[in-house]
Order: C-alpha cells, then sequence, then structure tokens
C-alpha cells in the first residue's frame, strides 16, 4: 500500500534521472504532492512558485516553448479550476509541452472538505482540445501512465487522489495512451469505471458474483483520448454502469454516454456526485455518503437488472 | 543606436497598424500605437534574433503580454522580415495566419501565445527561467499594459521574477493611463507603479515611452543589472502619432473607417 502522490514524486525522480529536460514546479505544497522527493534529488530543477497557481501555470508554459518538460503539481482544485484558463490558454491552445499532475483530486481528498475536493476537474480538463486525460487507480498505473505521459509532446493532465492504494495491477501491465483495461471479465453487466473508484467497483464485482451476478469491470485510466473500442464492446451486455469520483455530469460517465448515445444504445447508469458539493469525512465515509461505495453500486446494479 | 532608421521603423509600424485595422474592419488602435517606439527600439537595436531561423534557442524572446495590441507586433515582424508585409492584409480574416490575438503555433516570430491578460508576463518569467538554467545569454522582453496590472497574476509574476533573481528579464510597462472602460485612474486607480514595482524589489526605470534615446537608453541599463529583473515604466499616449486618437479611450478597440484611415495616414506621413 502507497499512495498514487507518493508514486509520483518517486517517478520524477526515475525520470528526472535519465532526462535532464524535466522541471517540477509546485505551489507550496510540496510534501503533499511528493514533489519534494524531486526537490531533494535535483534541488536545481526544483520550481517552488508558492501559492499563486497561475502564475505557476504560465511559467511553465514558458518553460516549455524553450524546451523543457515542466511537470506542474498542485491539488486538482488549484490545478484544474484555479489555473484552469491558464491551462486552456497559455499551454493548450498552443499545444505546449507541459505535464500537469493534480493531487488530492476529488472525494478521496477527504477530510479537507469541499473546497479542496475537486469534483469537475475531468469535465474541465476533458472539454479542452488537444488535451490528454489521464487518471491512473493504483501505484502500478501511476507509475506507467505518468511514463506514458512524458512519451509524447503535447499537454496532458494526470489526475491522482490522496489515500493509499493496494495495487491492482500486476507489476508488468501494459498501458496505452487511448486505452483501457479490463481488470475482470464478465457477462452480465459491464462496469466501467477509473480512478479512486476503481477498488470499490472491484470489491462491487465480487460481491456481484457471490450473488450470481458476473460483472465485467473496465479501467478507463485514459479518459482523454477515450477507448471507444472498448465502451461499443461493454455495450454489447446490454447494460453499462459507470462510477466515478466526480461529478455525474461532464467526468466519466458523461463520456461514455456520449459514445455508447451515438454509436451504441443501451442501458446507462451514471454513477457519481450528484450536483453536491462534498463535504469533511474520511475517504470511505464520503464515497458511502455520497452513494458511490461498495454497496450502493452492488444495488444499483441489481436494480438496473431487474428493471 | 541609428535613431533616424529606429524612426522611420516606428513610423512604418503606425502606418501598417492603421492599415491594418482599416482592412480588418476591427482590433485596437490606442494600445498598438502607444508601444510603436518600444517596438522599433528593441527589434532594429536590441533584440538578437534572425527572420530566417526564428526558432533558433539562443535568441532574445519577446511576448506581447498585451496581446490586444497585436497589429504593431505583426507590422513589426514583417519589417523586420519574418513574413512578407503584404500578408498583413489578411489579419483578423477567416484563413490568415495573423490570428486577433498572437498565435505562437503559426505566426513566424511570435514567441508566446498571448491575448489573455496576465499570462504572457508569467510566461516570460519561464522563458527567463530557461535560459538560466540553460545557461544561456538570451534575453527575455514583454511589454505589459498599464490595465493589465490590475491581473493579480502580473503580481505573482513581479514576485516570482524577483524571487529567482531573473536579471535577464526586462519588462516594460505601456503607461498610457487608459482602459476600455475609462481612464485606469477612475477603474482601479494604479497611481505611482514605480514605487509599487520599488517595493516589490525591482530594478525600475521612469522614461517618456516615445522617447527612441530614452528608451534605448533604458532597455541598456537594465542589461547591466544582474541580480534582479527590470521593470521599465514607459509614459506613453494611447493612439500617440494620429491626433484625433490621441488620448482618446473610444479609440482602444475601434478600426478608423476610409476617411479616418486616409486622415490617420496623412498624419503619419508627415512626420
Amino acid at each position: 500500500m502507497i499512495a498514487n502522490r507518493e508514486v509520483y514524486g518517486q517517478t520524477l525522480v526515475e525520470m528526472g534521472k535519465t532526462n535532464s529536460k524535466i522541471v517540477v514546479l509546485d505551489a507550496d505544497l510540496a510534501k503533499a504532492t511528493y514533489t519534494e522527493i524531486f526537490h531533494k534529488a535535483y534541488p536545481e530543477r526544483f520550481i517552488d512558485c508558492g501559492i499563486a497557481e497561475q502564475n505557476m501555470m504560465a511559467v511553465a508554459a514558458g518553460l516549455a516553448t524553450c524546451g523543457f518538460i515542466p511537470f506542474v503539481s498542485s491539488f486538482a482544485m488549484f490545478a484544474a479550476l484555479r489555473a484552469g484558463e491558464q491551462f486552456r490558454n497559455s499551454i493548450c491552445y498552443p499545444h505546449l509541452n507541459v505535464k500537469v499532475v493534480a493531487t488530492h483530486a476529488g472525494l478521496d481528498c477527504g477530510a479537507d472538505g469541499a473546497t479542496h475536493q475537486a469534483l469537475e476537474d475531468l469535465a474541465l480538463m476533458r472539454a479542452i482540445p488537444g488535451n490528454t486525460v489521464l487518471v491512473p487507480s493504483d501505484p502500478v498505473s501511476t507509475r506507467a501512465l505518468l511514463k506514458l505521459a512524458t512519451s509524447f509532446n503535447g499537454p496532458c493532465y494526470v489526475r491522482i487522489g490522496r489515500d493509499k492504494c493496494e495495487e491492482l495491477y500486476a507489476e508488468d501491465t501494459e498501458f496505452a495512451i487511448g486505452k483501457s483495461a479490463v481488470l475482470k471479465d464478465g457477462k452480465d453487466v459491464s462496469l466501467i469505471t477509473c480512478g479512486s473508484a476503481t477498488k470499490h467497483v472491484l470489491k462491487a464485482a465480487k460481491e456481484l458474483e457471490s450473488l450470481g451476478i458476473s460483472a465485467k469491470v473496465i479501467d478507463m485510466y485514459s479518459l482523454k483520448p477515450l477507448d471507444e473500442e472498448a465502451i461499443i464492446e461493454a455495450s454489447k451486455l446490454g447494460t453499462i454502469v459507470t462510477v466515478e469520483d466526480h461529478q455525474t455530469v461532464g467526468g466519466l460517465g458523461s463520456a461514455v454516454c456520449e459514445v455508447v448515445a451515438q454509436k451504441a444504445p443501451c442501458k446507462v447508469k451514471v454513477m457519481g456526485v450528484n450536483d453536491s458539493f462534498g463535504r469533511s469525512g474520511n475517504a470511505d465515509e464520503l464515497f458511502a455518503y455520497y452513494g458511490i461505495d461498495t454497496k450502493t453500486i452492488v444495488s444499483t446494479v441489481k436494480a438496473m437488472l431487474q428493471a | 543606436m541609428d535613431v533616424n532608421k529606429v524612426k522611420l521603423v516606428a513610423n512604418e509600424i503606425r502606418m501598417h497598424t492603421i492599415e491594418m485595422l482599416f482592412k480588418a474592419g476591427s482590433g485596437h488602435p490606442g494600445g498598438s500605437l502607444s508601444i510603436a517606439d518600444i517596438l522599433a527600439v528593441l527589434y532594429v537595436d536590441k533584440m538578437k534574433f534572425d527572420p530566417k531561423n526564428p526558432n533558433l534557442d539562443d535568441r532574445d524572446r519577446f511576448v506581447l503580454s498585451k496581446g490586444h495590441a497585436s497589429a504593431a507586433l505583426y507590422s513589426t515582424l514583417a519589417l523586420m522580415g519574418f513574413f512578407p508585409v503584404e500578408k498583413l492584409d489578411s489579419f483578423r480574416k477567416i484563413d490568415s495566419f495573423l490570428q486577433g490575438h498572437p498565435d505562437m503555433k503559426h505566426t513566424p516570430g511570435v514567441d508566446m501565445t498571448t491575448g489573455s491578460l496576465g499570462q504572457g508576463i508569467s510566461a516570460a518569467c519561464g522563458m527567463a527561467l530557461a535560459a538560466k538554467l540553460s545557461q544561456r545569454q538570451n534575453r527575455v522582453y514583454a511589454i505589459i499594459g498599464d490595465g493589465e496590472l490590475e491581473e493579480g497574476e502580473v503580481w505573482e509574476a513581479l514576485m516570482f521574477a524577483n524571487q529567482y533573481k531573473l536579471s535577464n528579464l526586462t519588462v516594460i510597462l505601456d503607461f498610457n493611463r487608459l482602459q476600455i472602460d475609462g481612464p485606469t485612474c477612475d477603474v482601479m486607480d494604479i497611481d505611482n507603479p514605480a514605487q509599487r514595482f520599488q517595493s516589490f524589489h525591482l530594478n525600475t526605470i521612469e522614461i517618456d515611452g516615445h522617447n527612441l534615446e530614452a528608451i534605448s537608453q533604458a532597455i541598456d541599463a537594465a542589461r547591466s543589472v544582474k541580480d534582479k529583473p527590470t521593470v521599465i515604466i514607459a509614459h506613453t499616449v494611447k493612439g500617440k502619432g494620429v491626433s484625433f486618437m490621441e488620448n482618446q479611450v473610444g479609440w482602444h478597440g475601434k478600426a478608423p473607417n476610409a476617411e479616418e484611415t486616409q486622415k490617420a495616414l496623412a498624419e503619419l506621413r508627415a512626420l
């Protein structure tokens, strides 16, 4: 068990060793985002911007125009929402090679409460032309997706939670931009998820199995570009349930619905935070409170299949 | 510095700007005319660049943080040979590479995409830091507007520039005292910007932004400072060079008609 954000810090050091163009920018959250590990390893390539995310984002743009590969870190709330316009206009519009790694996203952020729980970032990030949006679910996918983010020239938004994560993938699993992973096969219903909701969906699938319901579980770790083929394949089971640590508007559920409605109509239920702000509590309590915990997923799937 | 040459270029920047805006039917004359002299000094006498190789690593960078003055920048770049002067006629048109606001992906010589105020100066800080990290000797110049000072990001950027001792960064404030809604002192008073910049520990120089020698000397003075960035407060006249546009709020974002264009060009030709 290790937090994905700690894996982020470790992976930065690993990549920084061979790639001298990598520079890391943070806004006074280096301890929380774990960029402090990179700071210790390569102090000359770590830039603390202070609590000024908007400037940080556009400074990264300037660095990228000169050939550096800036990794910009903050909580998702401040990276995607506060500095969202800088990301759109100064980074995505000129398609600059800046990687934004946003931690403490969603309810997984926990007790800090609504002001710090970004539940709208995927909707915003997904809507920006030319942006790549990656949502790792465990330490293995975090490491792999960060390396993939560095492998191409262009903007990228990587969404990471706060809590420690068990490993859901084998160490040698291969990932690719625009692809997804089937974590469990099934024949009665397709459960599509990403990020911090994935472990809850896997637990729900196991419980459903004991109730005689065979659920397929897909980790849609590349939200943009989206693995449309996998969604079309998932629709063949007749029922899709999406689960995300995000508003039900604009994120994974919306992305799946856009594909299903236009290319492969089937029944869909979108589970997420339903037009509410978050609140304080630990992540598990919050997932239960907002109805995206294992128990609610199981009951929702049962109801969908009975309908 | 060849003052006569710079003066000629500044005047050509102004004439092209007026013609472009007339042909486009929209654009921003006031804040373009106010920076023409600064652009002419920078590009004719100060900056290191090669129009044949606009992306050379060690070139000096220019960021027009007040991106709405794009007509003046495009005129300058065309006059310097980055692209043919005739292309200026396509400004703001549907098939043009000369967008309403500067677009680094499509216009040779544009070092940073700008237009949303406050962001260009931050990007310029990133470029200056990049030069330091790469141990390159190039310099970075950014022009910001006085209305733009109302964006909090400008002050974030200035704090950053001081913290990282970006002595290779020169920020030039186009202090023309007018913004869309009226005089800056009425909209959001930023009187005495020098005091504000000094309190941010920046090397601060105050000049007449239409005095070519003064602009040149200020830029040279900034170069000689080795431990901090410089802000040059250039006192300018919005609409400078066209009598009926000078100091008129209404000419911030409006194109001249045919008659006004002829009148403006006649005045500029006589300069």
